[in-house]
C-alpha cells in the first residue's frame, strides 16, 4: 500500500509538469483548431534559458526562471508570427498548419544542435537531493517543488481566463473566431496572448524538465507525451488537458512500477489509440460534432 | 562523387518515392493526412527481412525463413495492407485532425512494440539482411507503382477518392461509398509503404526500429506537399530533390537540417500548392498548361485592347482633348 501511495505521488509531480505542457497544446488546439508540434522546440529552448542563466550568467533560480518563461514566451509569439501568421491570413486548411509546426520543431531543435551541441547537459543541484519523508513516503523536495509551482501556474492561467476581459475574448474565440471578430474582438491579438500564454508554461515546464531529468536537443520528443495527455483530456479543453495529464502521470509510474519500465513508453501511445477510437473527444473535450 | 555514391542516393530517392507515391493517393487524391507511415514501413521492413534472412546457424544470429527476395516484397507489403485494413476499420471514421492524431499514435506505438520484441533484435536492431536491392529492383518496383498510380487515380475510383477529397458529404449524398474510398486509398497506401520498408531493408542490410520513428512519417508527408498536392509527377519530383538535397547539404553539415526546416515553413508560408500544385508531367497535364497560358494571354490582350480604347473614348470626350 505504501509502494502504492509513493508511486502515486510521483505520479502526480510529473502529471503536473505534463500538464504545464499540455496546456499550451490545448490553448492552441481551442482557438486555431491544430496540433502546434513546434510547442516541443518551445519546451525544449526554455529548458536552456534556464540552464545558461544559471550556469554561464550564475542568475538566481528565481531570475533564471523568469528568463527562461519570458523568453519562451517571446518565441513562442515569434514563431506564430513567422510559421503561422501567413496561413492564417491565407484561411489556409489545418494540414499546413501542422506541417509548418513540424518544420519549425525541426528548425529549433537543429538550430540548437548547430549552436550549442548534442550533448546532455545537466542542471547544477538546486534543492537538496535528499527527500522529505512523511510517514511512510519520502517526496523529492524537486518534486515537491514542481508540483506546487505547477499548480498555482496553472491556477493563474484559469483564473486568467475565466476573469480578465482578455480571458474572456479568449474563451469567445475559442467559441467561434469568426463571430467574435465581428463582435469587434481584436482576434490576431487574442492568437498572440494565447501563444504568449502557452510559451510562458513551457518555459516553466522545461526548466522543470531540465532539472528533474537532464537537457539535450531531443527533450521536444518526450513533450509529445504532455500532447497525448492534451488528447486524452480533451483538446481544446484547459480543465480536460489538466486531468489527462495527471492521469497520465500516474498511469505511466504506476506501469514503470509495477510492470516494467519499457512500457512506460508504449502505454501513453496505447492510451492515445485507445481515447481516439472509444472517445476521440478526451475526458472533457468539447462538441464531437466536427471531430468523430 | 563517385558512381556508387551517386547510386546510393538514387536507390534511397527511389525507395522513398514508393513510400511517397502511396501517400501521395492517401493524402494528395484522398485528402487524410498521416505520420504513421514509418509504422507501415517498419512492418514491411520487419516481415520482409524474416522471409529473406538466412535461417540462423548460431545461438547468437536472428534466423528468417532464407526465401527469395520476391517473397519478401509481396508478404512485406501485405502484411502492412493487413495491418492498415484493420487500422482503418478502427479510426477511419475520425475525421480530420484526429485521424491524424490516431496515425501519429499508430506508428509511434509501433516502433516502441519494436523496441520491446526481443525475437527481432529489439532496440539494438537486426542486422545480417541479405543486400537484395539493386538499382534495378528499386526501378521495376518504381516503374510498376507509378504505372499502378496513375491508372488508379484516372479510374471510377481515383474519380471517387478525388470528390472525397473536395468534398466529403457532397461525395457521400452523390452515393459515393466515402469510407470504403478512403479504405482502398489507406490500404493502398499502407502496401506501398510496406514495399518501401522492404526494399530499405534489403538497401541498408540492417534495420533497427529507430529508423522508422514519427521524423520519417513527418519527412514523407513533407515530399507529398512539397512535390504538390494531387500530383503524381509532383511526388516523383519532390523525391528526388528532397532525397538528393540533404546530401547535396552535407557540405555544410549540422546546418542542413536548420535550411531544411526553414525551407518547409517557407514552402508552407509562399507556396502552398507546391512543386507541381495539382498539375501533371505528361503529354496531357503539359497540354492543360499550355492551354491555360493561352486563355490567360487572350484575356490579357483582350483586357489590354480594352484599356487602350477604353482610354481613346476618354481622351476624345474630354472637353479640350487633344487637338
Amino acid at each position: 500500500m505504501s509502494q502504492f501511495l509513493q508511486q502515486l505521488v510521483n505520479g502526480l509531480s510529473i502529471g503536473s509538469v505534463y500538464a504545464l505542457m499540455a496546456v499550451g497544446y490545448s490553448l492552441v488546439y481551442s482557438i486555431m483548431n491544430f496540433s502546434n508540434f513546434a510547442h516541443g522546440g518551445v519546451i525544449m529552448l526554455g529548458a536552456y534559458f534556464g540552464f545558461f542563466s544559471l550556469t554561464s550568467l550564475k542568475l538566481p533560480f528565481a531570475a533564471a526562471f523568469l528568463i527562461a518563461s519570458v523568453g519562451t514566451a517571446l518565441l513562442a509569439v515569434l514563431i506564430e508570427r513567422v510559421a503561422y501568421k501567413p496561413l492564417r491570413d491565407r484561411r489556409a486548411p489545418f494540414l499546413y498548419f501542422i506541417i509548418s509546426a513540424m518544420g519549425a520543431s525541426i528548425l529549433l531543435e537543429n538550430i540548437v544542435i548547430a549552436t550549442i551541441g548534442p550533448t546532455f547537459r545537466t542542471y547544477p543541484e538546486i534543492f537538496a537531493r535528499e527527500p522529505i519523508s512523511l510517514g511512510t513516503l519520502s517526496i523529492g523536495r524537486l518534486d515537491l517543488i514542481m508540483f506546487f509551482v505547477s499548480a498555482f501556474c496553472l491556477a493563474g492561467l484559469i483564473l486568467f481566463i475565466e476573469k480578465t476581459r482578455i480571458g474572456k475574448a479568449i474563451q469567445a474565440a475559442a467559441y467561434n473566431m469568426k463571430a467574435c471578430a465581428l463582435m469587434g474582438v481584436n482576434t490576431d491579438r487574442v492568437v498572440l496572448i494565447v501563444f504568449a500564454l502557452g510559451g510562458f508554461l513551457a518555459g516553466v515546464a522545461g526548466v522543470f524538465f531540465g532539472m528533474k531529468y537532464t537537457v539535450y536537443p531531443q527533450i521536444g520528443n518526450i513533450t509529445t507525451k504532455s500532447f497525448i495527455a492534451a488528447v486524452f483530456g480533451g483538446l481544446g479543453s484547459l480543465p480536460g488537458a489538466v486531468i489527462g495529464s495527471v492521469l497520465l502521470g500516474i498511469i505511466e509510474t504506476l506501469v514503470a512500477g509495477y510492470l516494467s519500465s519499457q512500457f512506460r513508453d508504449l502505454i501513453a501511445f496505447v492510451i492515445l489509440i485507445g481515447v481516439l477510437i472509444f472517445r476521440p473527444t478526451g475526458i472533457m473535450g468539447k462538441s464531437t460534432e466536427d471531430k468523430a | 562523387m563517385d558512381w556508387t555514391y551517386i547510386q546510393g542516393i538514387l536507390m534511397l530517392a527511389g525507395i522513398n518515392l514508393i513510400a511517397v507515391l502511396g501517400l501521395c493517393l492517401l493524402t494528395g487524391f484522398t485528402g487524410l493526412f498521416s505520420f504513421g507511415h514509418a509504422g507501415f514501413m517498419a512492418i514491411g521492413a520487419y516481415i520482409g527481412a524474416l522471409m529473406t534472412v538466412p535461417p540462423a546457424t548460431t545461438a547468437g544470429n536472428i534466423g528468417g525463413f532464407g526465401l527469395p527476395f520476391v517473397v519478401g516484397i509481396v508478404a512485406g507489403g501485405a502484411a502492412a495492407g493487413l495491418v492498415s485494413w484493420l487500422l482503418g476499420r478502427i479510426t477511419l471514421n475520425l475525421k480530420g485532425d484526429y485521424f491524424c492524431i490516431a496515425t501519429l499514435g499508430f506508428g509511434e506505438a509501433i516502433r516502441l512494440i519494436l523496441n520491446n520484441v526481443k525475437t527481432f533484435g529489439g532496440a539494438r536492431g537486426w542486422p545480417g539482411v541479405p543486400q537484395y536491392s539493386t538499382v534495378w529492383a528499386v526501378l521495376v518496383v518504381d516503374i510498376v507503382a507509378v504505372l499502378f498510380l496513375a491508372n488508379l487515380v484516372r479510374s471510377r475510383h481515383g474519380r471517387n477518392m478525388i470528390a472525397v477529397r473536395e468534398e466529403e458529404l457532397a461525395a457521400q449524398i452523390a452515393g459515393i461509398d466515402v469510407f470504403k474510398y478512403k479504405m482502398i486509398a489507406l490500404i493502398v497506401s499502407a502496401v506501398y509503404a510496406g514495399v518501401a520498408g522492404v526494399l530499405f531493408g534489403h538497401y541498408m542490410t540492417f534495420i533497427q526500429p529507430k529508423m522508422f520513428s514519427m521524423t520519417k512519417s513527418t519527412e514523407l508527408t513533407i515530399i507529398v506537399i512539397f512535390g504538390g498536392l494531387g500530383s503524381i509527377s509532383g511526388s516523383v519530383l519532390g523525391a528526388l530533390v528532397l532525397t538528393a538535397l540533404p546530401e547535396l547539404l552535407r557540405a555544410f553539415d549540422i546546418w542542413r537540417l536548420v535550411f531544411y526546416g526553414a525551407a518547409v515553413i517557407l514552402i508552407m508560408i509562399s507556396r502552398p500548392k507546391g512543386l507541381m500544385g495539382g498539375m501533371e508531367l505528361s503529354p496531357a497535364g503539359l497540354r492543360k498548361v499550355a492551354a491555360a497560358r493561352r486563355a490567360r494571354l487572350a484575356f490579357k490582350t483582350e483586357a489590354l485592347r480594352e484599356d487602350a480604347a477604353e482610354g481613346l473614348r476618354a481622351e476624345e470626350a474630354a472637353p479640350g482633348g487633344k487637338a
